[in-house]
């Protein structure tokens, strides 16, 4: 089916809690003793001390290891708060509305919804993005690359020391069409400063034969996707590589853990294309167990909706996440159309 | 010599993972692997293996020459493991040929009239893009699998019940 015809308003975000907008913002000056800044969104509260990222909000605290805290603000920092929720851990997170964003502690944890302890706030996406941005970008030492992999990069523990502004700002790479085409995103070569990872080291670079007519060179086109893969620098940061209309093709390699439990909004496909992830899923809401999926090379499987998700990968793996973009969804999830399964069978 | 071992999969060699359930139905996973059902399906049958509202991800056993396909959009495919040749051809007139308002790949009855764009030879882990305004066909010495990135469309092919774990 096509979605053109069941839109109402596609660019509304929902506000489904009521909640007023907060548009109070500071970043407070370099704490004498930690030389790290402090900052307030609305009425939630973020430190960082040398070893953790304490949160506040009215009525409640909560304390992540700072490790695991910058790679899940990276993600959500990279992805423009991504589709749906981004649970940094089973606390705190945020849930996008595409304009605006819910920021959140223990909304998606049963025993503060049970409780009545679970605290939301609501922000336009942009502001609450610059306060991100600002933090990610003071609370990441040099030589802490929070996109890499653990065995990758170095500490990220202790007071202030200098910073890594080149490996925070990355920006995602999203081929128009298709990698290798002219025009659109290159490929990555030694050149281009992306070696071959230590643990993709056997993977062969060889590239296709192109033999186009004349007049053709620049549609008659295809690269090494694998090859292209084992030179990514980062984990867990899906890039565009091809696009069938809203269809995004966007392979990744992982390693370690998905810094975030991922609570999809939609259906998001995962295509293993090598080695192995085995993921284990909850339910969306509330954190309870669902199931775990292990994942071999040439498997598919989709996320349901109701589920948030994390990956495990201990050797350096290619998945490919396969997402639609469609502006249309956020407006169907709204009105209850958009499935949580997409085929019943 | 690398410390590391990738492990890629084929055709003839694969192994599958699982879906293991604590409070859930398998079904809702919609687990499938590619290579499983290239080994079990007829040439060129395009067998969708991933669905997402009208789009999809079909996997095909490309062996011997595949017939004619076009679509009024572009594709992409990506061979997993053996080598897999496709021929291209601009066609004169792309609107006679497909519906230029349709989605999917449409098998043609013959090769429309055109010019020869030139081909491409894939191996492991290859992607090429099947250009919209143009038609395409494969060829496959051996059995070989292959992953394209389309629409539902009439050539698509739905079993779920076969391909999925229950």
């Amino acid at each position: 089916m096509a979605m053109s015809d069941a839109i109402a308003d596609p660019t509304r975000p929902a506000n489904p809690r009521g909640l007023p907008l907060q548009s109070a913002f500071e970043a407070a000056p370099a704490d004498n003793r930690t030389g790290y800044r402090s900052f307030t969104a609305g009425h939630f509260g973020f430190r960082r001390d040398g070893y953790f990222a304490h949160i506040t909000w009215p009525g409640g605290r909560h304390q992540m290891a700072i490790d695991a805290f910058l790679r899940a603000l990276m993600r959500d920092v990279a992805w423009g708060f991504f589709y749906g929720t981004v649970n940094f851990d089973t606390v705190f997170g945020t849930t996008n509305y595409y304009g605006e964003v819910e920021m959140f502690a223990g909304a998606t944890n049963e025993a503060f919804i049970k409780s009545g302890t679970a605290y939301i706030e609501r922000f336009k996406s942009d502001e609450l993005m610059r306060i991100f941005k600002e933090m990610i970008g003071d609370w990441t030492n040099e030589g802490y690359d929070p996109f890499a992999a653990p065995m990758e990069t170095g500490a990220p523990w202790g007071s202030k020391n200098g910073d890594n502004d080149p490996a925070v700002s990355r920006k995602r790479v999203t081929a128009k069409r298709m990698v290798g085409l002219p025009g659109d995103t290159p490929l990555r070569t030694d050149a281009s400063g992306y070696p071959v990872n230590r643990m993709f080291a056997d993977v062969p670079q060889d590239q296709p034969e192109v033999y186009p007519e004349p007049g053709f060179e620049h549609e008659v086109s295809a690269f090494n996707l694998f090859a292209y893969l084992s030179r990514s620098d980062v984990t867990w940061n899906p890039s565009v590589c091809s696009v069938v209309k809203e269809s995004l093709f966007c392979p990744t390699s992982e390693e370690f853990i998905l810094p975030v439990e991922h609570g999809n909004d939609r259906p998001e496909w995962f295509v293993q294309l090598s080695d192995e992830i085995i993921w284990t899923t909850k339910d969306r809401d509330t954190g309870a167990w669902r199931a775990q999926v292990v994942c071999k090379a040439g498997d598919v499987c989709v996320m349901p909706a109701d589920v948030r998700h994390q990956g495990f990968s201990s050797k350096r793996s290619m998945l490919l996440v396969w997402e639609n973009g469609s502006p249309k969804i956020p407006a169907l999830i709204r009105e209850g159309k958009a499935p949580n399964v997409p085929v019943r069978f | 010599m690398s410390d590391y071992t990738t492990v890629f999969g084929s055709i003839d060699r694969y192994e599958r993972g699982t879906v293991n359930i604590v409070a859930d139905d398998p079904k809702n996973y919609l687990f499938s692997n590619m290579f499983d059902v290239a080994a079990k399906s007829r040439p060129y049958e395009r067998v969708a293996v991933a669905k997402n509202f009208e789009y999809v991800i079909e996997v095909a056993r490309a062996e011997g020459g595949s017939p004619w396909y076009a679509a009024a959009h572009d594709e992409f495919v990506t061979c997993l493991d053996h080598r897999v040749e496709v021929h291209l051809v601009k066609l004169d007139d792309p609107d006679a040929a497909v519906d230029p308002e349709s989605e999917g790949a449409h098998r043609l009855p013959e090769l429309p009239a055109g010019r020869k764009m030139g081909r491409v030879v894939l191996g492991r882990g290859h992607m090429a893009i099947l250009p919209v305004g143009a038609a395409y066909r494969f060829e496959a010495a051996r059995p070989a699998t292959l992953m394209i990135q389309s629409i539902d469309g009439p050539e698509t092919v739905h079993k779920w019940a076969e391909i999925c774990q229950k």
